[in-house]
């Protein structure tokens, strides 16, 4: 598998780690409430389709980036800078 | 039998080597097969259930029979297959799987008892008693059947990894694949052409067939010095690619050629990435199904043609050829144009029109059945005028070509079927970037494979921008291959499919019977094509007699998956460099060299090395060293290498607010110059880490983190900055490497410091948690006043290239002082004396409250945690709470990992109270004390519990008590 950093260019995917779904990147304000909070930080959909997650570059530039990939085919369909879309909201 | 004039063997070069401690001779360019082929030897190998005599089938990677073991103690290499090992000298070869000799043996008992030992025997057989199966069963069954032996030993040879990258990957190099190398070189584009064979040529080398106005074995060598000849193109012998991987990634086997030679890698796992590839895989022949099919001497005819062509060996000297289509009648054609005797061309195909030669056909004829234990020496042939009986040595069989589509399927594709060749093609897309062409995409003729290998490159390199020349595609052979399906001869016996795992029609019927209808129920349950050369002959026939068997069509039967890799990879290649100091590196810290010249045992710390302790003269055991450590700190003054804490630098206008987001307790207000203690918490609302923060300037923080979570505590920083917060301006970079940094301990510690440092400490400059810059002999440094040892101490940084001298002078000055160097086991005693904790008790599942520490989480602001911290379920009063733990019995031990229980309540997990996690005998104390959690652990203090070591069994009470023992007013600290 490879990964195509906006940063450094095409890589092999042991220059990444792996965390999870790119939901991590939308964290709810403290007073949110109960059910923001736990679909923030428990609840994961598992789609067979096209998935959002986010690795980090942490043998390469450092950058944590947002990938958009499809599940079933494997293609990678996007790679992100994740600090574009946290600057978004 | 070697022909005169015929091969491409060096007939100048012959080669001694040994097969079952006999000498024999072959020529270079021979394979072990060949060279036993050339001297008449049938006999090759037993089967695995029933150890039947089993002779060579193939000429190359597919080989279901021939396998056997290479080399001795730790270089012992079973199953590798005689039809792709290539002779050298001194090569001693040893056959597998038979007892006492590969011409007798017992255990071919076996096959008397066939009736019984059908597919699914296992599962019916040895079913009861449960307990027989892993002590008795079995061992029975692995020592009867099987394959080569692994000799248990840790591989002493080398193997290597490898990276490549390249425009084009052309994966075989027969006429597709070298015709397509050529396009794409001429062009300019790098090209790696990977072929598992040591010569180029493919079919090429094992037919008589021109290209052009040459021999095709000759326009193959001239192509391949042409490809040679261009810097952009990498020719790849000897190297299988195995796998086809996400992104246009490849997996590849590369052997090393001739005898192993020190320093050279046997085996190199390749992993090549390409931006296009062409498969260029060929076809590979599959057998027909009749009674005793498997006897030594019965051979695909293409094997036939290729030793003969090749390798100039007559497989026999009386030879039969059985196909059921015209590709077939080509060995019958070489053979006698070679002058072997070929007793007869046999064709199911009612209307099969022969090619003109001196031997008989016999169309709509089929072989019955075969004689000869150790090889075969008649063939039974149904004809249209009755039974006839032929004396044969060698039976060339072909049912007909299936296209190597297995790359295709590597990625969840599934190949297509196809009518006219009767068997499956590539299903176009199945691999992004792979287009299969020549006969691997069911064009089996020599001019559609040229022609179809310069069109799939030029299209693959049009796609990635790269323009060729029209394609100057040679002339050569362009007869239509002619096929008509017939997959088994009916009648009694055994019929072979599945070779290596001894898979019979009958297995097949057994299974379909016993409505293992599904493709891949009938593989599990009969092993058809599960061994090591995963049925390349036999699948396509045994789902089309599992289709017939059930009454279904081919393409609604389907077929199995095709994974990974396409032949053999050895463990030792695919994690070749993961062995040892490659698995794990090793860390050393500054002071390393001088601690193992002090004698300190190292232990690991993750990857880091760290000393144990500073045994004495004199001293016999470590705890005598670990308390004399312990009481040089508290009552002189002590030494210890810290560097391998988390160092990170934090710098930015954003810094401080940034670490109000990342840690429990507030940042922002610390003055420059001072320290500060900070917790930080995962999103769930559990600990992550903790360490120490020191302000060096308005915009410059260094954190410092736990030695395990260095890594992890600043990819969370990076995350937080990143994905959170990018708004603010900070920046963070590990300095762990960069610094060397001591703990000087005790109550000699500023005495220790001020005879060093270029301006003297005190006090009232110099408070408990100030930090600040140093100089020591001209060299700047940092000085932080922490403890963690609960000792007046500071921590003393320095540029690592000064680390090991530093430690030398610190130590030299603290023996003076009556103090000296100090280890991990007194690191360790000194911080549970002190209550401190470690990641034994900030384990994951642990929260600030559980921990005492509630109040460090700010009520004025947000932070990572604080959410889901609040949550009912980790605020409960109910929860286990860190509390200190003193056995009753002041002369006990406690252990960590015992569980705690009330005193009168029995040691059952309903009643689990908590846990220990900490334990030490303080030398302060004089007595065994503990870290725990408690239920309620708080409010306990001064209750007595259990403390239950299932584990060990060991059973003590204990006191709760506060978890910290020495000196809980901090004036030590602070003295």
């Amino acid at each position: 598998m490879r990964l195509t950093c906006p940063l450094c260019g095409d890589r092999d995917r042991r220059e990444f780690y792996y965390r999870g779904a790119a939901v991590a990147l939308h964290r709810p304000a403290p007073d949110a409430g109960v059910a923001a909070w736990d679909d923030y930080v428990h609840l994961r959909d598992n789609p067979a389709g096209e998935t959002r997650d986010l690795w980090h570059h942490e043998a390469g530039c450092g950058a944590w980036l947002v990938v958009t990939r499809h599940t079933v085919t494997h293609a990678v369909l996007e790679v992100a800078l994740a600090q574009d879309e946290g600057a978004a909201g | 039998m070697r022909i005169d004039g015929k091969g491409l063997v060096d007939r100048s070069s012959p080669i001694r080597f040994q097969f079952d401690g006999i000498g024999h001779t072959g020529f270079a360019g021979d394979t072990f097969a060949s060279a036993l082929l050339a001297k008449g030897q049938r006999l090759m190998a037993r089967s695995f259930k029933y150890h039947r005599p089993r002779g060579v089938m193939t000429a190359g990677s597919e080989e279901p029979n021939a396998l056997v073991t290479v080399g001795t103690g730790a270089a012992q290499e079973p199953n590798l297959r005689a039809t792709t090992l290539e002779i050298y000298h001194g090569l001693e070869v040893r056959s597998q799987n038979a007892w006492p000799s590969l011409s007798f043996d017992v255990m071919a008992v076996n096959d008397a008892l066939w009736p019984f030992l059908g597919a699914g025997f296992y599962y019916k057989t040895f079913m009861w008693p449960r307990s027989f199966w892993e002590h008795l069963y079995e061992p029975l069954i692995r020592r009867a059947a099987g394959l080569g032996a692994l000799s248990g030993q840790s591989v002493a040879e080398r193997y290597e990894k490898a990276f490549a990258f390249c425009d084009l990957l052309v994966i075989g190099a027969g006429p597709t694949g070298l015709m397509a190398a050529l396009t794409a070189g001429r062009a300019g584009a790098d090209v790696i052409l990977a072929d598992e064979d040591s010569l180029p040529g493919g079919r090429l080398n094992a037919e008589r067939h021109a290209v052009g106005d040459m021999a095709g074995s000759d326009w193959a060598a001239q192509a391949t010095v042409e490809l040679r000849a261009m810097p952009n193109v990498r020719v790849m012998t000897r190297t299988c690619v195995t796998g086809a991987y996400d992104q246009g990634t490849y997996g590849a086997l590369e052997r090393g050629a001739g005898a192993p030679q020190p320093g050279r890698p046997r085996e190199t796992f390749w992993r090549i990435v390409a931006k296009r590839s062409v498969l260029a895989a060929g076809a590979l022949e599959r057998q027909i199904a009749f009674a005793d099919n498997d006897r030594p001497g019965i051979m695909t005819a293409g094997a036939v043609r290729a030793y003969l062509n090749r390798w100039g060996v007559a497989a026999g000297r009386r030879v039969a050829v059985f196909g059921n289509n015209n590709d077939a009648h080509r060995t019958a054609l070489d053979l006698r144009a070679a002058g072997v005797e070929v007793v007869a061309l046999i064709d199911p195909r009612p209307k099969a029109s022969g090619p003109k030669g001196d031997f008989p056909l016999y169309a709509g004829a089929m072989v019955e059945g075969t004689r000869g234990w150790l090889g075969l020496r008649e063939i039974t042939v149904k004809t249209g005028g009755g039974i006839v009986r032929l004396a044969v040595d060698c039976l060339a069989v072909s049912g007909g070509w299936n296209p190597t589509v297995h790359l295709t399927c590597h990625m969840n594709g599934k190949p297509t079927w196809c009518d006219a060749i009767a068997s499956f093609v590539p299903t176009p897309g199945a691999v992004p970037g792979l287009v299969a062409a020549g006969a691997c995409a069911g064009a089996f003729s020599t001019a559609a494979c040229l022609a179809a290998g310069a069109q799939a490159a030029r299209d693959a390199l049009a796609e990635i921008g790269v323009t060729s020349a029209p394609p100057d595609v040679p002339e050569a052979d362009d007869t239509p291959y002619r096929i008509e399906p017939f997959w088994a001869v009916p009648g009694a016996g055994r019929a072979w499919l599945d070779y290596q795992n001894d898979v019979t029609l009958k297995d097949i019927k057994q299974a379909a019977t016993e409505n293992f209808r599904s493709v891949e129920h009938m593989k599990r349950y009969t092993t058809q094509g599960m061994a090591t050369d995963q049925g390349k002959n036999s699948n396509v026939a045994a789902l089309a007699l599992l289709a017939d068997a059930t009454g279904r069509g081919i393409p609604e039967t389907g077929n199995t998956t095709f994974r990974p890799p396409y032949t053999p990879v050895s463990i030792a290649a695919m994690g070749a460099g993961g062995q040892g100091m490659g698995f794990a590196p090793r860390r050393f810290t500054t002071s390393h060299a001088a601690s193992v010249q002090r004698d300190a045992p190292m232990v690991e710390a993750g990857l880091w090395y760290r000393p144990s302790y500073f045994p004495a003269a004199g001293e016999t055991t470590w705890r005598e060293a670990c308390d004399r450590e312990v009481r040089l700190v508290r009552e002189k003054v002590g030494v210890c290498d810290v560097s391998t804490l988390g160092k990170i630098d934090i710098q930015g206008p954003d810094a401080a607010t940034f670490l109000d987001i990342v840690y429990t307790n507030t940042f922002s207000t610390l003055q420059v110059g001072r320290v500060r203690y900070g917790l930080m918490l995962r999103e769930d609302g559990h600990v992550m880490d903790d360490g120490t923060s020191a302000r060096l300037g308005e915009t410059h923080f260094l954190m410092t983190t736990t030695t395990a979570a260095a890594g992890l505590v600043l990819r969370h920083l990076e995350f937080v900055h990143q994905a959170l917060r990018p708004d603010l301006d900070v920046r963070f970079a590990s300095v762990t490497e960069q610094w060397a940094q001591f703990a000087v301990a005790g109550p000699k510690s500023r005495t220790l410091l001020n005879d060093l440092l270029d301006r003297p400490l005190d006090n009232e400059t110099w408070p408990f948690m100030t930090c600040g810059p140093i100089t020591l002999g001209g060299v700047e440094g940092r000085l932080f006043r922490i403890s963690f040892s609960g000792e007046h101490a500071y921590e003393i940084a320095v540029p690592a290239r000064f680390g090991a001298s530093l430690f030398d002078t610190l130590v030299a000055r603290a023996e003076a002082l009556g103090g000296g160097a100090y280890g991990m086991e007194a690191l360790n005693v000194l911080r549970i004396e002190k209550g401190h904790l470690t990641h034994a008790e900030i384990h994951g599942a642990t929260t600030a409250f559980d921990i005492g520490f509630d109040r460090m989480v700010s009520a004025n602001k947000d932070c990572i945690g604080k959410t889901m911290a609040a949550r009912p379920g980790l605020t409960d009063p109910n929860r286990q709470q860190l509390v200190g733990l003193r056995p009753l019995d002041r002369a006990v031990e406690l252990t960590a990992g015992a569980h705690l229980f009330d005193r009168a309540a029995p040691a059952r997990r309903a009643h689990d109270q908590g846990y220990v996690t900490s334990v030490a005998f303080s030398p302060t104390l004089g007595h065994a004390i503990g870290l725990g959690f408690l239920s309620r652990g708080r409010d306990r203090h001064g209750e007595v519990v259990r403390v239950v070591d299932a584990l060990r069994g060991k059973e003590t009470l204990a006191e709760v008590c506060p978890p910290v023992f020495v000196d809980p007013q901090g004036g030590r600290l602070r003295g």
